[in-house]
């Protein structure tokens, strides 16, 4: 059982922001952070590893207070029995994969557990490669494994997928997971990516602006809690052409291209650049299998 | 020939190099992290040296450190050091001379690393030390070998500072620098030009180490 609660004022971009995040993670929960950037996800992140001080708040791992603004208690990170997954993987550049791992060992059980670790991630082929010439997922794995050295109480992984290509994040999305329920890790994601939170997490917290403003399953946070068979989704207007009668817009959605026929009343508000909902009413949508 | 003067040289290099490497770490790395309010007065003693004359560098220490005064007898009386117009003297100008030098290629090599390596070698429950010792200092090679060899040079071809400070004692301050501009006023050309030779070759040598080095044309024995 994790609980904390954080109060900072953070300087961003737009002028001060003031970060209060109130979360409870139950033992062996994946629970993700979702939000704009700037939203204070990984202020947070950084608060609870130790690497960043709150103003204010209170912070209680399994029992052991980490936090406490009252009585003046701030473990340093290193005392903090932790494991973080950076945005840029921090892999130390002048160690090989193995010395990565093993750097983290405090006594002989964790060097038996480098060799175990390397083994889940599949990197036994690589282990005696230096970072450098391992590709992004590659380096991801390691990342992953050097995070549990040392058996963590609470993992954090800071947008951990975000750099790589859709087909190795849904591996990587497996080894998470994999992970996860092996140690029995209590989990605080940071993503964006919605599949990725749908795959992964017992709980989705929605910060905007530095507070919670939705949490729950992904299922009630992203659907609303209705089954629906309607198409809707957000995306942005990238262009707007005139083909005759008709015109010819083109929607950015995630990272596809859609084209959308409109009438002239409809564009006539739109601009490019204009952030959109396209949705069917009629019909229900049709699935089809894509090779893998 | 006479060869005290470069051997003299070199060993002044020699020895503030290593007294500046074991200086310039700390100094560097906090002058890289710390967001205190005198570090930008710190910086800029740091960088003084390099626009200043030597010749006012050399005359404080001739001031402060002269035993006809308070802090220089007491240096004197208590230590036993005498620093005017001796090889101490010389090394401790020299330090504070070359320290530019040194401390700027380190101060930007730790800036460089990204700051996620330090956090999670503290994560990872490594001390500051630790850390430093085992993933920022392997990180930044060629930035301690660029520190290493400019402040070396640097020294070597130091000479107001040694004038001022050393005066031209053979075997104690006389180094190359002075050893030159002694045999030209006794229009010496000759040994001018040896002294000056030797200087030269070995200065670019050095330097040409350097630049193959951090260019990467020696990978195996570096990297």
């Amino acid at each position: 059982m994790i609980s904390c609660t954080l109060e900072k004022v953070l300087k961003a971009a737009g002028g001060e922001m003031k970060l209060h995040l109130e979360l409870e993670l139950r033992k062996g929960e994946l629970v993700t952070l979702y939000g704009e950037s700037g939203a204070g996800k990984t202020s947070s992140l950084r608060m609870l590893a130790g690497l960043l001080t709150p103003d204010r708040g209170r912070i209680v791992v399994e029992g052991q207070t980490w936090f406490d603004s009252e009585k003046k208690t701030n473990l340093k990170p290193q005392e903090r029995n932790l494991g973080f997954v950076f945005q840029d993987y921090a892999l130390f550049p002048h160690m090989t994969v193995r010395e990565n791992l093993e750097y983290g060992a405090k006594n002989r059980e964790d060097k038996t557990m480098v060799s175990h670790l390397i083994e889940m991630v599949a990197l036994g082929d690589l282990q005696n490669r230096k970072p450098e010439t391992l590709s992004g997922g590659q380096k991801q794995r390691v990342a992953l494994a050097r995070a549990l050295m040392g058996k963590p109480d609470l993992l954090l992984l800071d947008e951990p997928l975000s750099a790589l290509d859709a087909k190795i994040r849904a591996k990587l999305q497996d080894d998470i997971l994999a992970v996860h329920r092996e140690f029995g890790l209590t989990t605080l994601l940071i993503s964006h990516d919605l599949g990725e939170i749908h795959k992964l997490s017992d709980r989705v917290v929605e910060l905007e602006e530095g507070k919670v403003v939705r949490q729950g399953s992904p299922e009630d946070l992203f659907l609303g809690g209705k089954l629906s068979g309607k198409f809707r989704f957000t995306g942005q207007v990238l262009n707007i052409e005139a083909a005759g009668v008709v015109h010819i817009v083109t929607v950015l959605i995630q990272n596809q291209l859609v084209k959308v026929v409109a009438q002239e009343n409809e564009i006539r508000d739109l601009r490019v650049g204009d952030r959109v909902l396209v949705a069917s009413k009629a019909f229900n949508p049709v699935l089809y299998k894509l090779d893998s | 020939m006479n060869w005290e003067p470069l051997i003299l040289t070199f060993e002044l290099a020699l020895v503030t190099t290593v007294l500046l490497l074991v200086l310039s770490i700390p100094l560097a790395y906090w002058l890289a992290y710390s967001r205190s309010r005198v570090k930008p007065v710190v910086e800029t003693l740091v960088s003084m040296p390099l626009v200043l004359p030597p010749t006012v560098l050399g005359f404080y220490f001739l001031v402060a450190f002269s035993p006809g005064n308070a802090f220089g007898s007491w240096l004197e009386e208590w230590l036993g050091l005498q620093l005017v117009f001796s090889f101490q003297g010389l090394v401790l100008a020299s330090i504070l001379y070359s320290l530019p030098f040194m401390v700027h290629p380190i101060q930007s090599g730790f800036a460089g690393l990204s700051p996620s390596l330090k956090e999670a070698s503290y994560v990872m429950g490594k001390s500051r030390l630790t850390t430093l010792w085992k993933v920022l200092l392997p990180n930044i090679r060629p930035s301690l070998l660029t520190g290493i060899v400019l402040a070396f040079a640097h020294t070597v071809g130091e000479f107001g500072v040694v004038l001022m400070i050393g005066g031209n004692i053979p075997g104690q301050t006389k180094v190359a620098s002075i050893a030159i501009y002694d045999e030209v006023e006794a229009l010496n050309y000759g040994a001018a030009n040896f002294y000056s030779a030797v200087l030269f070759i070995i200065t670019f040598c050095i330097l040409l180490l350097v630049y193959l080095v951090n260019g990467g044309y020696v990978k195996r024995f570096w990297r």
